[in-house]
């Protein structure tokens, strides 16, 4: 039997801080971390809290984490500078199958850039990569990509003024062939990307976002109907987004109590 | 072959831990399908009840720490989960917590009506300041509030006990005196504490944590041991139990059925098919049945 390495936080200093725009942070970390794209850490700040974020960049030397400022932590996180000390557990989760030989799209929706950069930098097919946020201020990692995405805005400020989700039809109704959809942003944006491929068959990886407290399946506070998201996720694939019926309608809080997703997102942001 | 106990039924001698996952009747459901005997529920408190800040959960590798802190919805604001484990086809143990006697009376007389196959009542928990472990490391106390419950409930009642108590069998035997149907131990072990040397302070945020997995097992061993000593009522053994000849051996020491928690980090959410196939396996290639081995530890005493 084998019992996996120490998984006490491995303590790490800030090595550089970006701000992104003035709502969103990245913070960079020297040391070769394990990592399949999509994976996330548990991320400590001594005497204050403990939070999952995915992974937005990678290499061998070090890797970071992207931040929106929307909670009491994060509003925490983002203020962190250079040499200050963060304590990580992890990578968790599966992260994303990838097909090297499929005609992919990817499909981001705010936040939602931070998981999927590791991966669009890991394909070299032609890909359809479909990039929204609220303004053109809200763009993550503009000219990171050797694809250049399409945007859109909530406001038209950039790119078109509208949803992904609209790019994403255009696109699946002029170009022939998309195998695989990977998306990642609001709930409720994955649930109408997952609700697009279905209709044409097309299958998708959604990466889903729950409260969690142990990070590796143990603790259930991360349940999204039968998966435990931390462990069995956070990426799940059509097959299981069928049958799962919590997802885009429930989730629980701290307390372990199942409410609406509009209520669940209204605590996480306090 | 089912395993009896305390009149219902069971696939294996396999329960799931209070506490791990069983948030959901999803997810009891799949940890049934996975091969667990017997799934107990996350335990149900008198109030809704946030639990502590992160982090709450470390994993030390020899075993975890945590201070989870007693999260619950609150016994009455939890109808839906009830209404959904109604129509289960597997059998259920409800775990409840309380401050007081009355406060544990209270929740076990809503939660008996709900139905669930057994009552478990955490006696034990370290992780909150003021519920569950004081009453299981008095004699005194473990009585009353078992007798309390008894009187408001109509399915058997688990006592869960703490490796805390200076004599569990003591404790255990008092919880068989006021009409205890069986008794679960342990509950983790500790409080005990994981500094950060380079933070300079403690992990957890509630500082002091419970202790489970690997590296209770022999505390969990001793504990059901004591207890077999004390009563004839019959044993849920857990702590530390990951495979099936660490069943097995606390099958010697006395257990009826083992629990399993930490494990299903160590070893995937099937462990418990796991288990019950090795401890098959283990008796056949031994010659022997539970029955010959169960609570055979005392013999050479
Ligand atoms: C994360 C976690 C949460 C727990 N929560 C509870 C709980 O709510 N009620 C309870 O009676 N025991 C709780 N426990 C204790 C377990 O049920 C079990 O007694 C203990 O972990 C020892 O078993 P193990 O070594 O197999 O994990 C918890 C344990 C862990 C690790
Ligand atoms: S966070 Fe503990 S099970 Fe997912």
């Amino acid at each position: 039997m084998e019992i996996k390495s120490q998984q006490k936080p491995l303590m790490l200093r800030v090595e550089k801080k970006i701000m992104e725009s003035k709502e969103f942070a990245t913070l960079f970390f020297k040391y070769p971390l394990p990592f399949i794209p999509g994976q996330f850490v548990m991320v400590w700040i001594p005497g204050f809290d403990e939070k999952p974020y995915t992974i937005s960049f990678h290499d061998q030397d070090g890797f970071a984490i992207t931040i929106e400022a929307k909670g009491l932590f994060s509003k925490k996180a983002i203020t962190l500078d250079k040499g200050e000390i963060v304590g990580i557990r992890g990578p968790f989760g599966n992260g994303f199958t990838i097909h090297q030989n499929k005609r992919v799209a990817v499909v981001a929706g705010g936040c939602g850039m931070a998981p999927l950069a590791p991966l669009v930098e890991t394909l070299d097919q032609e890909t359809i990569f479909i990039q929204g946020a609220r303004t053109k201020e809200f763009i993550l990692f503009p000219d990171r990509f050797k694809f250049e995405p399409q945007y859109c805005t909530d406001d038209g400020s950039f790119g078109h003024k509208g949803f992904v989700t609209d790019l994403l039809k255009a696109s699946i109704s002029s170009k022939k062939n998309i195998d695989i959809v990977y998306t990642c942003g609001p709930e409720i944006m994955m649930h109408k990307v997952f609700e697009i491929c279905e209709a044409s068959k097309i299958p998708c990886q959604v990466s889903l976002e729950r409260y969690m407290r142990c990070g590796f399946g143990v603790c259930g506070a991360c349940v999204c109907g039968k998966e435990i998201v931390c462990k069995d996720g956070p990426v799940f694939e059509s097959q299981t987004l069928r049958n799962m019926k919590d997802f885009n309608t429930k989730a629980l809080l701290k307390s372990g109590k199942a409410v609406d997703l509009p209520d669940y997102f209204s605590w996480r942001c306090k | 072959m089912t395993v009896p106990f305390i009149g219902k039924q069971l696939k294996n001698r396999t329960v799931l831990a209070s506490g791990i996952l069983g948030n959901s009747k999803d997810i009891l459901e799949r940890v049934h399908e996975q091969g667990c005997g017997l799934v107990t529920m996350k335990s149900i408190g008198p109030e809704p009840r946030d639990g502590h800040k992160n982090p709450t959960v470390i994993d030390l590798g020899c075993g975890m720490i945590n201070a989870v802190g007693l999260p619950s919805p609150g016994y009455q604001d939890m109808e839906e989960e009830w209404a959904e484990l109604e129509s289960r086809n597997f059998p259920v143990n409800a775990s409840i917590y309380g401050g007081s006697v009355e406060e544990f009376q209270r929740v076990a007389k809503f939660v008996s009506a709900k139905g669930p196959d057994f009552i478990e009542i955490n006696i034990s928990c370290p992780n909150s300041e003021k519920h569950g472990m004081l009453f299981g490391v008095n004699r005194q106390s473990a009585h009353d509030v078992v007798s309390a419950v008894k009187k408001v409930i109509d399915v058997p009642l688990i006592a869960k006990l703490t490796p805390q108590a200076i004599d569990i069998g003591d404790i255990a035997k008092a919880c068989q005196d006021a009409g205890a149907d069986a008794i679960c131990a342990i509950n983790t072990v500790g409080p005990g504490m994981v500094i950060d040397i380079e933070a300079q302070m403690p992990i957890l945020a509630f500082q002091k944590g419970g202790l489970s997995g690997p590296m209770i097992k022999p505390v969990a061993v001793r504990c059901v041991f004591d207890i077999y000593k004390a009563v004839t009522i019959p044993i849920i053994g857990l702590g530390g139990i990951s495979t099936g000849e660490d069943a097995i051996e606390m099958i010697m020491a006395g257990a009826s059925l083992v629990g399993i928690g930490s494990a299903v980090r160590y070893r995937g959410i099937n462990v418990f098919e796991k288990v019950a196939r090795e401890m098959d396996e283990w008796l056949l290639s031994h010659n022997t049945s539970f029955k010959e081995i169960h609570g055979a530890a005392h013999q050479q005493n």
